[in-house]
């Protein structure tokens, strides 16, 4: 069965000019997505990733190549509409989870729908509690941000990604802040998500994650110098009972 | 984003601040409150003289002795003897738009009862006074041409007058008090005024034909000055011109000799006043406007810092899907709330020390509601212009910029 494409990259280069020299970060890169898929994107520091990432998820422009996202051409669109897409279509997971202090759980999930006319408050309440709920915080929905783990915080963060019930979820170093138990437990989280049939790009520079995605794609200074389909997925929530439980 | 959601970012993003938010409105608060206080007391004081002057007779025209040259030498409108009783009878004769007429003289100093005594003014008049000046009498009667004519002691004197020389509450009418050793005898009370604006009792006197002042207290044939009231108020500049031609005509004064007195109308002397309190008003409200004007600046800056320090969370409101204008629109409302706030908070600060004012120094005060909604429109204004280049800036950032933002 062939699965609906949802993300075509066509070539695409991005250059930076820093005073007057050039960094080519991404140097020509082509692949495509299709929806369901747990993509991991690994490469050393530099590498390109994040600037990838970026535009992937329309907060940045290629210099040249075109990038199809659910069918839309986006290179050609302006902020506006970039904006619109980035509202309906993605989710994006940070590596320091970037949620507003001094607010709710709840609120922090609602923020996306704010944006989003169409959606009644009542609603969006309820959008926002079922996703707490998926993340498994059902019970922590009027805690303030600051009185959370930095665990919790990137579950609530993943709530927000999910919230607008996006076409693809962007995380960048999406662990990088925490530690091996909780990693795991939040790769569980992710791997829980793809099982239910959301599509996940995963960026990392730990090359001990790609055994969790379905698919690994490699930048090594802004090419793609590998893109495997992982066949033996392993079960990140076996590895978080090896790992010896720590008293909180 | 609709409206409702972008009064909650905002009213949350200002409840996190709250010290902060109320420091900012502070500078808004004092400029609004000072605008509105400084108005309602200049208001009070150019309507509390308006209608001092009213109530004293706003038709009225004062001639005094005046602006004569001898031998270059200005004199002092005390010694100058130009106004004679023939004046008088001219202008009581051959005017059209004068309505009343009365000589005046004037001499200060003790009134005796008995074992009480005040200092007061014994004006030397003529029954016209009254009208000119819209003075009643209490109890009594007003003396009569007889009276003029045969220079006759007697007085009506005002409630200060009376109250310090009958301290027991008896009737004075009737009875004799003495000025300068001579006995006057009182045939009337006057009807209390009070104090007028610039704080004189305008009950302190005591009033007795012009004649009787003339000869037995002066010692004088000439007058002091000439009483009038025009018509109306509107007629106050043509019985002025009229009298004018009639005591030039009278005092022989050639084409190019100066006037030798001086003619003043009640309506110069209002709008002189009322001129130099809306002076008075226009600098007040100057100075609260600047006051207003550095509140703004302090909204500016606190913006500007604002958004210095949430350039993370806006990279994160446009990585989720907010638009520039939602971003500029945040900002923007925030800084217009405070400023509002702050000017509800400075409406009700400014009416309330105008009240205190009012309670505590007796100052008359007047709130003209258009100040309200002026200083009202101001504050909105100051929100609008002071916040929307820290907005501006906030809408501009580049999201990843912002993201990286540490
Ligand atoms: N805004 C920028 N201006 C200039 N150079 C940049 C900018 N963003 C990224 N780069 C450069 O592009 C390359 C790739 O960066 P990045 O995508 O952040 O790498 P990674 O996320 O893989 O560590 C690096 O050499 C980096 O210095
Ligand atoms: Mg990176």
């Amino acid at each position: 069965m062939k699965n609906k494409e949802i993300i075509r990259l066509d070539h695409i280069k991005r250059d930076f000019t820093v005073g007057n020299s050039t960094v080519h970060a991404l140097r020509g890169v082509s692949f495509s997505i299709e929806a369901g898929e747990f993509v991991t994107i690994m490469g050393t520091s530099g590498s390109g990733k994040s600037t990838l990432l970026n535009i992937l998820g329309c907060l940045d422009t290629p210099t040249s190549g075109e990038y199809y996202l659910d069918g839309v051409a986006v290179r050609s669109m302006g902020r506006n509409q970039r904006a619109l897409l980035r509202n309906r279509k993605i989710g994006f997971v940070f590596q320091s989870y970037n949620l507003l202090p001094k607010t709710t759980a709840l609120e922090n999930v609602e923020l996306p729908l704010m944006y989003n006319p169409n959606i009644p408050a009542r609603r969006r309440r309820e959008l926002a509690s079922e996703a707490l709920e998926a993340v498994g915080l059902g019970d922590r929905k009027e805690h303030k941000s600051n009185q959370m783990s930095g665990g919790q915080q990137q579950r609530v963060a993943i709530a927000r990604a999910l919230v607008n019930d996006p076409v693809i979820i962007l995380a960048d170093e999406a662990t990088g802040n925490l530690d091996t138990r909780t990693s795991y437990e939040i790769l569980v989280l992710f791997q829980q998500l793809h099982a239910r049939g959301r599509t996940i790009i995963f960026v990392t520079h730990n090359p001990e994650l790609s055994a969790f995605s379905s698919r690994n794609i490699v930048l090594r200074d802004g090419h793609v110098i590998a893109d495997e389909y992982n066949q033996k997925q392993a079960s990140a929530a076996d590895v978080l009972k090896t790992l010896p439980v720590e008293n909180e | 984003m609709n409206i409702s959601n972008l009064f909650k970012i905002a009213f949350r993003a200002l409840n996190n601040n709250k010290l902060r938010c109320f420091l900012t409105m502070l500078g808004i608060i004092i400029g609004v409150a000072s605008v509105i206080t400084m108005l309602a007391i200049g208001q009070g004081s150019k309507r509390s003289i308006k209608k001092q002057i009213s109530e004293m007779g706003s038709n009225m025209i004062m001639i005094h002795p005046g602006n004569m040259e001898r031998g270059g030498v200005r004199q002092s409108a005390d010694d100058m003897q130009t106004l004679k009783l023939d004046d008088y009878t001219a202008i009581c004769d051959e005017t059209e738009y004068v309505a009343a007429v009365s000589p005046s003289v004037q001499s200060s100093g003790q009134f005796i009862n008995g074992a009480n005594n005040y200092p007061s003014s014994l004006y030397g008049i003529s029954q016209g006074y009254l009208e000119i000046r819209k003075i009643s009498i209490d109890e009594g009667e007003m003396f009569t041409d007889r009276d003029i004519q045969s220079a006759a002691k007697v007085c009506l004197i005002g409630k200060t007058v009376a109250d310090n020389l009958f301290p027991d509450g008896e009737s004075p009418v009737g009875k004799i008090i003495r000025f300068n050793k001579i006995p006057f005898t009182i045939i009337g009370t006057l009807v209390p005024k009070g104090y007028n604006s610039m704080g004189m009792d305008q009950d302190d006197l005591v009033l007795a034909p012009y004649t009787t002042v003339q000869k037995r207290v002066l010692a004088i044939t000439y007058l002091q000055g000439i009483f009038c009231s025009a018509l109306s108020e509107e007629l106050t500049e043509q019985a002025i011109d009229e009298i004018s031609i009639l005591l030039r005509r009278n005092h022989k004064l050639t084409a190019h000799e100066e006037d030798d007195f001086e003619i003043r109308s009640q309506q110069e002397l209002s709008s002189m006043l009322t001129s130099t309190s809306d002076m008075m008003t226009l600098l007040l409200a100057c100075v609260a406007g600047i006051s207003l004007l550095v509140g703004g600046i302090g909204i500016m800056n606190i913006m500007y810092v604002s958004v210095t320090e949430r350039t993370k969370e806006i990279g994160l409101r446009m990585s989720i899907g907010a638009r520039g204008i939602d971003i500029l629109s945040q900002f923007l409302l925030e800084a217009i709330l405070i400023s509002v706030t702050g000017g509800i908070i400075g409406v009700l600060t400014g009416v309330g020390a105008s009240i205190s004012v009012h309670a505590f120094f007796k100052w008359p005060i007047f709130i003209e509601p258009m100040s309200v909604v002026l200083s009202f429109a101001v504050c909105t204004l100051t929100g609008i212009f002071f916040g929307w280049y820290p907005a501006r800036k906030a809408a501009n950032l580049d999201p990843i910029e912002a993201l990286r933002y540490e």
